[in-house]
């Protein structure tokens, strides 16, 4: 039986690089989706307003497991055949979609109508006043709730292990399965996601609390 | 696409899955019981209890919610052997359930009591109100308001986050899941189902915690 050594560990520690590249990647992807869904959950169109509440109420109703385990199924129905990143960071990605689409959508609510309705008689159509009017004023307030998304986003990552990806979660289990220290092994993994967690958190609340103040 | 779905294979284990359902259903249920009396005590401790009592509170929030849960129950079944403490994978799906749900209802709980401002009380006070409808008319009713919508989504996030507890076989839908489609091969079937039938409990619940909202809870108090 192999024992816990250096190797072993910085086999884990190192891992922590995919957990981290599928966070990005899922916040990226979530991104893109996310403004795309609070875009149509604020629109002005009844049909793609409902389009965007039946999204998020599926997403946000089921668990992320089972939308990763879909992730990597329905593609090969298809005759896609995606491995365990492809179908991390597509799962990820539509999960997160949902969840910062809520989250903006009520940043953008927050911008006072009167605000619309002066840059309308001002003359500036719809993506004029989101991009010059709406999105500035809603930029600010979204922070500290996408913030704390995002660490909801690096902790979901650990997910990826059980449909095989090998990122932080996983390493520690191959690792373990081998020396069999597992109190000190998925202590010392979760050390490692409170140290990149842990700070965002800190800065997150600290960011609401400012804002708080000054919209007080 | 020449895939040929068979649903059938899935449908025939209905058992199974509906016993899975009732277990999340049931695990789901007694980790948001437990999870309240821990989360209460905690945040009467963080209100109000010594200065390192706060400190261990703060530090256990901080530790649970800065963790994945999938670490925190391979923590509790892998982890606290090392220690002495051996677990069955549903009591340890229990426990770390309880955990997580914990440090998150001590923030909600206490935000519930830090609403009530002092004002409201004395007031009572000053219409002649005994302590006990004080207590039910202007502290319990306005907090329990307070934190409904934020006590209740937590309760569904829990029930969502117990099919991680699949993780270590505990007993589950998303375990019976597991089980169904390790025998038929039929994945991409197997998953689906379930996950609609995890979409109609969160449906479920989240109807009841409206009409619950609707019938106690509605503005202002009415007796």
């Amino acid at each position: 039986m192999r024992s816990l050594g250096p190797n072993e560990i910085w086999f884990i520690l190192l891992a922590v690089r995919w957990t981290l590249l599928l966070s990005i990647a899922a916040f990226a992807g979530g991104t893109v989706g996310g403004l795309l869904i609070a875009l149509m959950r604020t629109s002005r169109f009844k049909g793609l307003r409902w389009a965007a509440i039946a999204y998020i109420k599926l997403f946000q109703g089921t668990p992320l497991l089972m939308q990763l385990f879909l992730a990597f199924f329905v593609p090969g129905i298809f005759g896609f055949n995606v491995d365990p990143w492809g179908a991390a960071a597509l799962g990820l990605s539509l999960h997160a979609s949902a969840f910062l689409g809520e989250i903006w959508r009520g940043c953008i609510e927050v911008v006072p109508k009167g605000q619309w309705e002066a840059s309308s008689a001002l003359g500036l159509r719809y993506w004029n006043q989101m991009r010059h009017i709406v999105v500035p004023q809603a930029f600010r307030i979204a922070i500290p709730p996408t913030v704390g998304f995002l660490v909801q986003l690096i902790k979901a990552t650990s997910l990826a292990s059980i449909i095989g990806f090998v990122e932080l979660t996983r390493a520690a289990q191959v690792i373990n399965n081998a020396v069999f220290q597992p109190f000190t092994i998925f202590g010392l993994v979760a050390l490692t996601y409170f140290i990149v967690c842990w700070p965002l958190s800190l800065y997150s609340r600290r960011m609401e609390q400012k804002l708080a103040l000054a919209t007080r | 696409m020449n895939y040929v779905f068979e649903f059938g294979q899935v449908f025939a284990a209905w058992d199974e899955l509906l016993a899975g359902a009732l277990r999340t259903l049931w695990l789901s249920a007694a980790s948001m019981a437990i999870g309240l009396v821990v989360a209460i005590a905690g945040a009467l401790g963080k209100t109000s209890g010594p200065r390192w009592l706060r400190w261990v509170i703060d530090a256990y929030i901080e530790l649970i919610r800065n963790t994945p849960f999938l670490i925190q129950i391979f923590m509790v079944f892998f982890g606290l052997p090392a220690i002495g403490i051996r677990l069955e994978a549903d009591q340890a799906a229990l426990l770390a359930l309880v955990i997580n749900v914990g440090a998150y209802g001590i923030e909600i709980i206490r935000a519930g009591i830090e609403s009530i401002q002092k004002g409201q009380i004395e007031a009572g006070k000053a219409l002649g109100l005994h302590p006990l409808q004080i207590f039910r008319h202007i502290v319990l009713k306005p907090a329990l308001q307070a934190i409904y919508p934020s006590l209740t989504s937590q309760f569904i996030l829990l029930m969502l986050n117990s099919s991680v507890c699949s993780a270590i076989a505990a007993s589950e839908l998303t375990a019976a899941a597991n089980d169904i489609q390790a025998r038929n091969f039929r994945s991409f079937e197997v998953y689906f189902v379930v996950t609609g039938m995890y979409f109609v409990l969160s449906l479920m619940f989240w109807g009841i915690f409206a009409w619950v909202e609707r019938t106690f809870l509605r503005q202002p108090a009415t007796r």
